[in-house]
């Protein structure tokens, strides 16, 4: 057990420092990059739910979105009046200054994730008394929901969406943006990969897997089952509500349904990335996800106008053909060695 | 609150709203009888419902193209999509027809924004309406406006309907496809080909859909992305009314339409699709909640 604990924080710091010294070597692709970190941290809170916990959830998007739009508004409002901001070109009218800007960043990224928890503890306690594909329907119907009523709210910009603040001259070029959130990406990844590692060995991740193994069995063991579900959901929020606030200022314009509740994307690709790695391995989220980022890339550049039909069949291609993932290919594997060792 | 009040003290606006949910309803309870009958036989959540019913109604848009009136296009809604299901069975579903509930949930999400793709490709991302030159009844002084065409739809999908129910009770296929969803096993050995039921209800349960598409194409306006509302629709429907409950699926097909026009007026359009999502959500909680009170749960 040690010697596997102490493979998996070597893994760990080289990750860190590959991913501290990358932007330096390819600063071309620091956009790419910061997008690889955001996309891990994405698969690894849908595996805490969909892999440890076993509860397959559609709509963890609407978390990622609330995150962004919380990001957003505290950004704009200790400074400017949001209503005038949000109307057509009306962000024109305004500029952060370079401390406004910086300040306004730091309160609206904290905010985020606790915003997206708070959200998170609310609806948890009304659906995760639900189990199995009735939770799966129930959280698809969410997340379209949310986006469809937040595109209604005329204050957030309505359906034609909100910019987010330019970045400030004094600040430096866009190049130095760019860094910098490259930076914050890779700085969430390193906090969630190693609290959701910590979490997983206590007797927390221990409770989550029985849920998942036998619900009915651990709650006649005397665990409190819905307590612990909301909180594996509240902490899944909030690594989202982080990578959502981080998200919005890179894309530098938030589309209610393309951009922050994009179920069809964001939404669909968090789940895709951990069944292609393997639902509920240590690695597996973060191998899926830098994978599926290539493909993405890939998609993007030489298949242009069928890249979300690609995306599509690669959905219902690995669905079918590849349900354990990398991981969970190679775990079997393995395991059917030992056996025939042993006998 | 004032709209609401407007509402009720317009009696023609209760009688437009309540007839249109009539005919949103009729439509609605096709495809959530289909989304039943897959679900039953098969234990499978079909969420490209959706796409199947609008991929049925760009049929019958290209059909009215050729000038004939869209009502004989139908039949060819029908049989195009009968085709297409037993194709997506063929291909893909039987490939996890015997996997848990999840994978069968995100492989059919999968089909689902593959064929959403597929469509805004081939047929573009406009709003398409097919007009098959009907004329408006007016009734209650010029207040309330039926346009004839959702008076056939009505009809239509209740005929429609009933073949199908004509069809599962009295025809070998349609006893097959009971006996195999009552048990599998047990149907096997008495000589039923599984594999040709299934193949043949999920193609069945497309030519549905494809009929409802046709339906709703002359009806409503359609675009590729307009599918999962309906998916989520007719889901919403057989939760509330449980699978094969079939006056249960016409009578909340109904409400669902009726409170949906309703919604509309006093919410505004703008929030019609979050009002049918939120629905769901809301209903499920609901019923969760009082099978809770029982230590029980939704199954």
């Amino acid at each position: 057990m040690k010697s596997s604990l102490q493979k998996n924080l070597y893994g760990y710091i080289i990750c860190i420092i590959v991913g501290i010294f990358i932007p330096l070597v390819y600063p071309s692709f620091v956009v790419q990059f910061a997008f690889a970190w955001l996309f891990i941290v994405m698969a690894l809170t849908w595996d805490l739910q969909g892999g440890q916990m076993g509860y397959n959830s559609f709509g963890n998007i609407v978390f990622f979105g609330i995150g962004m739009y919380t990001c957003v508004v505290l950004q704009i409002i200790p400074f400017f009046s949001l209503a005038e901001w949000s109307e057509g070109g009306g962000e024109k009218t305004f500029t952060h200054t370079n401390a406004q800007y910086f300040r306004g960043l730091l309160l609206g990224i904290l905010a985020s994730g606790f915003a997206a928890s708070l959200i998170a503890a609310v609806l948890g306690s009304l659906i995760l008394r639900m189990r199995g594909h009735y939770f799966a329907i129930c959280t698809l119907a969410l997340g379209v929901a949310v986006g469809e009523m937040v595109s209604g709210i005329e204050i957030l910009g309505g359906g034609s969406g909100i910019s987010v603040p330019v970045w400030p001259e004094a600040a430096g070029s866009i190049d130095n943006r760019n860094l910098l959130f490259y930076y914050l990406a890779l700085g969430l990844f390193a906090l969630c990969f190693l609290i959701l590692q910590l979490l997983l060995r206590t007797t927390f991740g221990g409770t989550l897997n029985a849920i998942r193994d036998d619900e009915d069995k651990a709650e006649a063991m005397g665990i409190a089952v819905v307590k612990y579900k909301i909180l594996g959901w509240v902490i899944s929020a909030f690594f989202l509500g982080f990578a959502g606030a981080i998200t919005g200022n890179m894309v530098g314009f938030i589309d209610p349904i393309d951009v922050a509740f994009a179920g069809a994307t964001y939404g669909v690709w968090m789940i895709l990335m951990v069944i292609m790695g393997g639902k509920g391995t240590l690695w597996g989220p973060v191998i899926g996800a830098l994978i599926f980022h290539v493909f993405q890339e890939l998609f993007w550049t030489y298949l242009l106008g069928w890249q979300r039909v690609a995306l599509g069949a690669l959905i219902v291609i690995i669905v079918v053909f590849f349900p354990k993932g990398i991981l969970g290919y190679f775990q079997t594997r393995s395991q059917v060695k030992n056996l025939s060792r042993s006998t | 609150m004032q709209d609401l009040l407007i509402f009720f003290s317009n009696p023609p606006l209760i009688v437009q709203a309540i007839l249109n949910g009539l005919v949103i309803g009729g439509l609605f309870s096709l495809v959530a009888y289909g989304l039943a009958l897959v679900w039953g036989v098969m234990n499978i959540i079909n969420v490209a419902q959706g796409e199947f019913v609008i991929l049925g109604a760009y049929v019958t848009f290209y059909f009215a193209k050729t000038g004939y009136s869209p009502l004989w296009s139908i039949p060819l809604s029908m049989a195009v999509l009968y085709l297409i299901g037993w194709l997506v069975y063929r291909t893909i579903i039987f490939r996890i027809i015997d996997r848990d509930l999840f994978t069968s949930l995100l492989a059919t999400f999968g089909i689902s924004i593959l064929l959403q793709q597929l469509m805004n490709l081939a047929f573009g991302a406009d709003v398409q309406i097919v007009d098959a030159h009907l004329p408006t009844l007016f009734i209650m002084d010029h207040a309330v406006a039926i346009p004839v065409i959702r008076l056939i739809s009505f009809i239509l999908a209740f005929v429609i309907a009933a073949v199908m129910v004509l069809f599962l009770k009295r025809s070998r296929l349609g006893q097959a496809i009971r006996a195999t969803a009552q048990n599998e096993r047990a149907a096997k050995i008495l000589g039923v080909n599984t594999q040709r039921v299934y193949a043949s209800t999920f193609a069945i349960n497309a030519a549905i859909c494809g009929g409802a598409g046709a339906l709703v194409a002359m009806t409503f306006s359609i675009h590729p992305y307009i599918g999962l509302p309906y998916t989520v629709r007719s889901f919403m429907i057989v939760i509330f009314a449980g699978i094969g409950n079939f006056s249960g699926v016409i009578l909340s097909a109904f409400a669902l339409g009726s409170l949906e026009e309703i919604a509309d007026f006093v919410l505004g359009a703008e929030f019609r699709l979050a009002f049918i999502f939120s629905l769901l959500v809301i209903v499920l909680v609901w019923r969760n909640w009082r099978l809770g009170k029982k230590r029980e749960y939704l199954k």
